[in-house]
């Protein structure tokens, strides 16, 4: 089951820290971003895939929804 | 989905070489583009500080938020949003450009002071670093400025359409009689000095807005490039802000123009504790407000009404600056640059120390 992290409306790089800490956190139980600017999923994408993590993103309304796992 | 650093570096070349011909084509020495520099001669030609050397309506600074603008709307990026501690962001704003009119330059110039030889910017720049370090302590800790919303989209284009009066009036430049035949305002132009240097009105603004658009589409942060460096050890913006360096030094190169030194160089001086504490405060109030002045000039472009704050702040930071002889000149740190720094730095490190909250993890 996904760990949520709603990261909507905060600042650089405060998406990318939570969800770093979450994935130290939770490495086997995946975890789940929210974020709502283009520049928060990109980070918190590339962090993801930067530490071998398979990312899936989709959106809702305003939301980009980041589904981070590690297994293929 | 790849992650090609090459749209970054691309676009750290062309602002590179876009900063090194404005500067050809009229702008002050390592001043292709300097937003600090340029807030500050915006500020002053609308008559919020008097230095007369300095006083420009910049049109740089138009390009960059209007192309920004564009860029996003044409991407589907462009969102009204706001409401996270805007009168903090104007304070941040305003001690960033207080720290950074200290050293005579934003983190951009910085880069091509240091890409001109400019030996001064080494410590402005390990200034710059330390600052950003600090800030990266608060976030670990918890630092954070809240959420901000959605807004209705007209707080969006409040920015943008502030930008097309500076347009107007850079235009139209309405001068209200005269003082001993020189021109008043209420929009003043140097006639001597940085204010008076400057490439031709049409150059400047299409300059803005092609950085404005490739800075919109790539992220290029200056601030945020040393800030991903120490906090994950990302190298993804910093590639950018290698190939802007590196571009802006070989044109240079090529150019002759290019001399090393501590001495004599341009809009520059050698106090070398305040080159590095005016750039530290700056770089942690850029931290702590999540990018550096380009960065935020884009964001208020994007719908961001808390950017807007801040660059109001900047704008009022450059009044304030000057007014009270808080900002550096070629002769060294002004009147009281280091009351002005020393109370920016005790407010941002307040800022830091208390704004934490530990309950905006998994949920």
């Amino acid at each position: 089951m996904f760990k949520k992290v709603d990261a909507r409306g905060l600042s650089c790089p405060q998406p990318v820290i939570l969800a770093k800490r979450a994935m130290d956190q939770f490495p086997d139980e995946g975890v789940q971003v929210w974020v709502d600017t283009g520049v928060a999923r990109d980070n918190v994408e590339r962090l993801a895939r930067m530490r071998g993590f398979t990312v899936k993103v989709r959106t809702e309304g305003n939301a980009f929804i980041l589904d981070i796992g590690n297994e293929q | 989905m790849k992650y090609s650093r090459n749209p970054l570096v691309l676009s750290g070349m062309v602002i590179g070489a876009i900063a090194i011909a404005l500067q050809r084509l009229g702008n002050p020495p390592n001043m292709g583009i300097c937003v600090a520099c340029m807030i500050r001669d915006i500020s002053g030609a609308l008559g919020l500080h008097r230095a007369s050397t300095v006083q420009y309506i910049r049109p740089e600074i138009i390009g960059l938020v209007l192309g920004s603008t564009i860029s996003a709307a044409a991407n589907g990026e462009f969102h009204a949003r706001g409401g996270s501690a805007p009168l903090i962001r104007f304070f941040l704003g305003f001690f960033a450009m207080v720290g950074a009119l200290v050293f005579l330059g934003c983190p951009w110039r910085a880069i091509l002071r240091l890409a001109g030889g400019d030996a001064n910017a080494v410590l402005g720049l390990a200034g710059l670093i330390s600052g950003i370090w600090v800030g990266v302590g608060f976030l670990k800790a918890g630092y954070t400025l809240g959420r901000s919303h959605r807004n209705e989209p007209g707080s969006g284009l409040v920015m943008p359409a502030l930008m097309v009066v500076l347009l107007l009036l850079a235009v139209f430049a309405p001068q209200m009689g005269t003082a001993d035949g020189a021109r008043t305002g209420p929009v003043f132009a140097s006639l001597k000095g940085p204010g008076s240097q400057h490439a031709p009105l049409l150059a400047s603004l299409v300059g803005g807005l092609i950085v404005g658009v490739l800075a919109q589409r790539t992220r290029f942060c200056t601030v945020g490039a040393l800030r991903d460096l120490i906090l994950i050890r990302d190298f993804h913006l910093f590639s950018g802000i290698i190939a802007f360096f590196s571009t802006a030094l070989f044109l240079n190169l090529v150019l002759g123009q290019f001399r090393w030194g501590f001495v004599g160089q341009p809009i520059a001086h050698s106090s070398q504790l305040w080159n590095f504490a005016g750039m530290a405060l700056a770089g942690l109030a850029f931290t702590l407000a999540g990018g550096c002045p380009g960065r935020q000039l884009i964001m208020s472009g994007e719908g961001d009404a808390d950017a807007g704050i801040f660059v109001l702040g900047m704008l009022a930071g450059a009044g304030f600056s000057h007014n009270m002889s808080m900002a550096g000149s070629p002769a060294g740190p002004g009147a009281f640059s280091q009351i002005g720094v020393l109370v920016g730095l005790a407010f941002c490190l307040v800022l830091g120390y208390y704004m934490r909250r530990t309950d905006l993890g998994v949920n």
